[in-house]
């Protein structure tokens, strides 16, 4: 089946069998290797993407139903090659990561957190983060992450972090 | 590809929809898809046919009328999370939706998928028999409906007919002031599947006495259980009366054993949530202004 997929701001469109999950089809058929395949059945949430802003579970819907939708995936939210994103910085900088296999998925969902909520409590970005399973950290620095994220955002002149791909969805 | 083969169509209209599902034993209906792609990656189903009702305009939407709300069977679980009528008006459905699952799995998640999944530790379908809310059909010929207690017949199983698809769910709109609501479960983890679930709501007068009241048991047996504690009514919701009217109506209480838990210890946590989710309810109700507007 041909799906229509808009993804990280551009016009994509690939030949894909009904049940390739939107993982599968961001991986193999868009090289978007940044979205990661974990448990593939909707418990680990590295498979992490942004569907018309929201996180979702790429494992769990298949390439032909996210037709038409806008995904965002984590090559989606640097401002540019070879940049990183002021949440991407926050992880980096709080030792917020260390084999990396869960990063994506956090980012995403902190980047969808933090556009909707500049100030988040605790509370929030751990209900924020709640479907995301993490090995290494302990989840406490990728909490600091996401808290020095917030501050950097709050004392940036822009009010969210700008992702061209969602504004322009908007 | 973890899942087998499968074709995928996505209907046009529900009556196509509802004609499709009818023709083929082995097609199934899809929506949010958080518990049927599990169940296609373990292949533990393996229907030859996916019926994508997700973009359906007739399952979408939330509508308030005639003292009732009727929540679209397509309608996300995040989406009515965040909704005013139903936060207004099916507040018990406002109180339990941060339980389920977890933020990206209500993105997707529809309230009528975890209706017609029918797990008997899941929240949704608790609400709908605690409140004793209709569940709306689509068939090939047209509409049915009938209450919640009797669409539930156990574990993953409903009474609905192949070639029937969940069309919404009708909520009894409470016409008192001062509603309150109370939720509490026990869990192995946060957002994981409940041992037991208690959900209250209570409408109390301006003296704080109830009016009426809703109590029900999700993870006990093999379906939501609604307990009968009109007794309650017309007196203040002391804890010494909630707790003599729990413990009569969890008299012979009909608890499932598993590996997680035992029927006894259900039974012990069913009595202790319930009191609990009366006492929250009874509480936050109180806290609402005698004149305040609902």
């Amino acid at each position: 089946m041909k799906v229509e997929l808009r993804i990280n701001g551009q016009n994509r469109a690939a030949e894909v069998e009904p049940r390739k999950t939107l993982l599968d089809a961001l991986r193999d058929n868009f090289l978007l290797n940044g979205t990661h395949a974990g448990c593939e059945h909707g418990v680990c949430g590295a498979c992490t993407v942004l569907l018309d802003g929201d996180p979702v579970r790429s494992c769990l819907m298949f390439a032909v139903q996210a037709d038409g939708y806008e995904v965002t995936t984590i090559e989606g939210v640097a401002p540019a090659p070879g940049e990183l994103s002021v949440i991407q910085d926050a992880f980096c900088e709080t030792h917020g990561l260390q084999c990396g296999y869960c990063t994506p998925g956090m980012i995403l969902a902190a980047h969808a957190l933090l556009q909707r909520n500049v100030a988040p409590t605790r509370e929030e970005i751990v209900e924020a983060i709640s479907g995301n399973i993490c090995r290494c950290t302990g989840y406490g620095q990728i909490i600091e992450a996401v808290q020095f994220a917030a501050q950097r955002l709050q004392k940036a002149n822009t009010p969210r972090p700008t992702d061209v791909s969602v504004v322009e969805a908007k | 590809m973890k899942p087998a083969p499968f074709d995928y169509v996505r209907p046009a209209s529900l009556h196509e929809a509802c004609e499709l599902l009818a023709a083929d034993d082995d097609a199934r209906l899809i929506a949010g898809g958080q518990t049927l792609v599990p169940m296609l990656a373990m292949r533990l189903a393996r229907p030859a046919k996916l019926i994508d009702i997700l973009r359906l305009p007739e399952l979408a939407g939330i509508s308030e009328e005639n003292g009732t709300v009727a929540v679209g069977a397509t309608t996300r679980q995040a989406q009515a999370e965040r909704d005013p009528v139903i936060r207004a008006s099916v507040p018990m459905l406002a109180r339990v939706l941060p339980w389920v699952g977890h933020p990206p799995t209500r993105n997707r998640g529809t309230i009528g998928g975890s209706i017609a999944n029918a797990d008997p530790a899941a929240e949704i379908p608790l609400v709908a028999v605690t409140l004793g809310a209709e569940i709306m059909l689509a068939t090939t010929d047209g509409t049915r409906s009938m209450p919640a207690d009797d669409f539930f017949v156990g574990a993953m199983v409903t009474s609905i007919n192949q070639g029937e698809c969940v069309r919404a769910i009708k909520f009894q709109v409470w016409p008192h002031p001062r509603v309150g609501t109370g939720f509490f479960e026990i869990s192995a983890r946060r957002s994981d599947f409940a041992f037991v679930a208690a959900a209250a709501q209570v409408a109390l007068d301006e003296e704080g006495h109830c009016l009426d009241i809703a109590l029900g048991l999700g993870g006990v047996a093999d379906r939501p259980l609604r307990l009968d504690v009109s007794s309650l009514v017309g007196t203040a919701l002391d804890t010494a009366s909630a707790t003599d009217a729990v413990h009569a109506a969890c008299v012979g209480l009909d608890a499932m054993s598993d590996l997680h838990a035992s029927a006894a210890y259900r039974r012990r946590v069913a009595v202790t949530l319930c009191i609990r989710a009366l006492e929250q309810a009874r509480d936050s109700a109180a806290a609402i202004p005698e004149k305040a507007a609902r």
